[in-house]
């Protein structure tokens, strides 16, 4: 990693300092026309947001800049609000739950088979993963909707017609079949890169089946498993297609309750406080899960530094030698 | 490690697991498999299977609403695709091989875009439209929301996903090779055409692919960003079935279910080239 190896001819510290000003130039200037563009269109509107937070509905519903006030961080506290907040979290608790049960044995079972059989097995996975989300909303609608396939099925085979369509049950329903394939993606890899040998050292060792699952594969597989959480809850907590088409009005959920405010409610403050809450809730998740050393680990951590990768320490070799 | 892993489970352990997982796989697929063949239904009551017919597609291709929505969503598409891979790429290398003032900002912000819920991205993008064409009106030129305000829209969030992706494949870039071709003599221009971009042209085309199909997906941020007739297919679809479940909804389901499976085997056929299972879920 010593600058012997830098392949840019050492003409000194001079040179080498012009050599990295100028890299410096053209890595501005590479990451420059993304980076202007998130500024314009991704960090403007999030200062924005967070400006009408603060803002004033007038009588008309319209925002007026002026006068300034927390009003609408203090109607957060209002009964309706703290309800469709507590019903969005607990919603997707639920969801979360239900991902990790459902999901756990189903990514074990994957994640152990033959190679040749588990690349399929993953093909399998991957094509609901990457398939339209409104689609596969709609064909959960379709399917329990009064008079669709599944109701005409039980009610051929004598059941009735069932109610399902527009309850919570609908919507927890849909949101793990929407999601469960992004807590699969984590616990598959978790999995896939267990040393199996501890869990058979485990059972070497006397310990049962169980006993080995609960004390070293579940521990070891502990960063997929919150990984695979937070990819779950984040978007159920924020959701808005799934309550949207499959609940009703018993289950309006804050991604619904921030739309309804921009739309039909016309109290933007309202909904941008909401949205602000929202996706510091988001960040302090996501936050949490990085911190636990997991997750995005892959792609943005400091990552062992390769050769060329650090034109600073080589700089400071130069300077040293 | 290849093989059937041996982990001590009992076989009745064993036979639930397998059962376990092909109830979820079953979970997973019935529901669009009975949307697909619901399409395809000559009845006009959806519970009701009434012979096979392509009537509904028919019916869908010939409403204009419909295929003006078409029409927005693959203009949007490759539009915010294509801008997207270009400004994500070139990011992408910046944050893996360059230090520079803002790189850490940068490094934190171009994660935002994908960690926020859409509803919140989308409102974000309405509340800036609205300030943003309020000041331009001051100069004197009309704006208002329609197809630019989706495509720029698309492209805040593609940049990012595009972003990422090449990054995970420059991760494991052999940096020799390009070490080689200066060796040789290259100049950084040469080098970047002949060494670099080929190697990493898998990672940019994934996340080019990737790029086209949230577009193609999204659904809250355009229906919050588009105007009167820029309306994207999953805008139509999303508000028509509010109104009801119509058989002409199954057939451009499946329309769009069809788009999204050819697009997924796509990236998975690019990605088999060189990566192994495990990779394979890495870019996602």
């Amino acid at each position: 990693m010593g600058p012997a190896r830098r392949s840019s001819p050492t003409t000194g510290a001079a040179g080498e300092e012009a050599a990295a000003l100028a890299r410096r130039r053209q890595g501005m200037l590479l990451a420059s026309p993304g980076a202007l563009y998130l500024l314009i269109f991704f960090v403007v509107p999030l200062g924005l947001i967070t400006v009408y937070s603060f803002a004033t509905r007038t009588s008309t519903g319209r925002t007026s800049l002026s006068g300034w006030n927390v009003e609408s961080y203090r109607a957060i506290g209002d009964d309706i609000i703290v309800g469709i907040i507590g019903r969005s979290a607990w919603l997707a608790t639920l969801t979360t739950v239900l991902c990790v049960v459902v999901g756990y044995p189903f990514a074990y079972y994957i994640a152990t088979r033959p190679r040749h059989v588990r690349a399929v097995l993953l093909v399998m996975v991957m094509i609901p993963f990457w398939t339209n989300a409104l689609v596969r909303v709609f064909a959960i609608r379709f399917l329990l909707g009064s008079n669709g396939p599944a109701s005409a099925l039980s009610e051929s085979l004598g059941f009735g017609t069932f109610r399902i369509l527009f309850t919570p049950t609908a919507v927890t329903i849909g949101m793990v079949y929407s999601f469960l394939t992004f807590m699969v993606l984590p616990l598959y890899v978790a999995l896939e890169r267990m040393d199996w040998s501890l869990t058979e050292a485990a059972r070497d060792l006397y310990a049962s089946g169980a006993k080995a699952f609960w004390k070293v594969t579940l521990p070891l597989t502990r960063s997929g498993i919150v990984a695979g959480c937070v990819l779950v809850f984040v978007p159920s907590f924020g959701s808005y297609v799934v309550p949207d088409i499959l609940g009703g009005a018993k289950t309006l959920l804050i991604g619904s309750y921030i739309a309804r405010q921009f739309r039909d409610a016309r109290n933007w403050p309202l909904g941008a406080s909401l949205s602000v809450l929202l996706i510091v809730a988001m960040l302090v998740a996501v936050a949490l899960n990085q911190r636990s050393g997991s997750g995005a680990e892959d792609r943005d951590r400091p990552r062992p530094r390769k050769w060329g990768r650090a034109p600073d320490e080589a700089e400071a070799a130069a300077v040293a030698s | 490690m290849s093989g059937v892993v041996e982990v001590g489970l009992g076989r009745r352990t064993r036979r639930g697991l397998a059962v376990w997982a092909w109830a979820v796989f079953a979970f997973l697929y019935v529901p669009i498999v009975v949307l697909v063949v619901f399409s395809f239904n000559a009845s006009s009551r959806v519970n009701i299977w009434g012979g096979f017919s392509f009537q509904w597609y028919g019916e869908a291709l010939r409403n204009d609403v419909i295929t003006s929505a078409i029409r927005v969503s693959l203009i949007v598409a490759l539009v915010s695709t294509v801008v997207s891979m270009v400004l994500g790429t070139a990011a992408a290398l910046a944050l893996d091989r360059y230090r520079f003032r803002g790189r850490r900002a940068l490094d934190g912000t171009v994660y935002l875009p994908i960690v926020i819920p859409d509803i919140t991205m989308a409102v974000m993008l309405l509340v800036f439209f609205a300030e943003a064409f309020k000041f331009i009106d001051s100069f004197g030129p009309r704006f208002t929301l329609g197809i630019s305000t989706v495509a720029l829209s698309h492209i805040a969030f593609n940049i990012s996903f595009v972003c990422v992706v090449v990054r995970a494949r420059l991760d494991q870039f052999d940096r020799t090779l390009e070490e080689a071709a200066r060796d040789l003599y290259a100049t950084g221009w040469q080098t970047f055409r002949r060494v670099t971009l080929p190697l990493i042209m898998p990672g940019v085309a994934a996340g080019g692919l990737l790029a086209l199909t949230l577009s193609l997906d999204d659904v809250v941020i355009s229906a919050f960003v588009s105007g009167p007739g820029s309306t994207t297919l999953p805008v139509y679809v999303f508000s028509s079935i509010r109104r009801g479940v119509t058989p002409e909804l199954n057939a451009i389901s499946t329309l769009m279910l069809t788009a999204s499976i050819a697009l997924v085997l796509g990236s998975l056929a690019l990605q088999r080239r060189r990566a192994s299972a495990s990779q394979q879920t890495q870019i996602l």
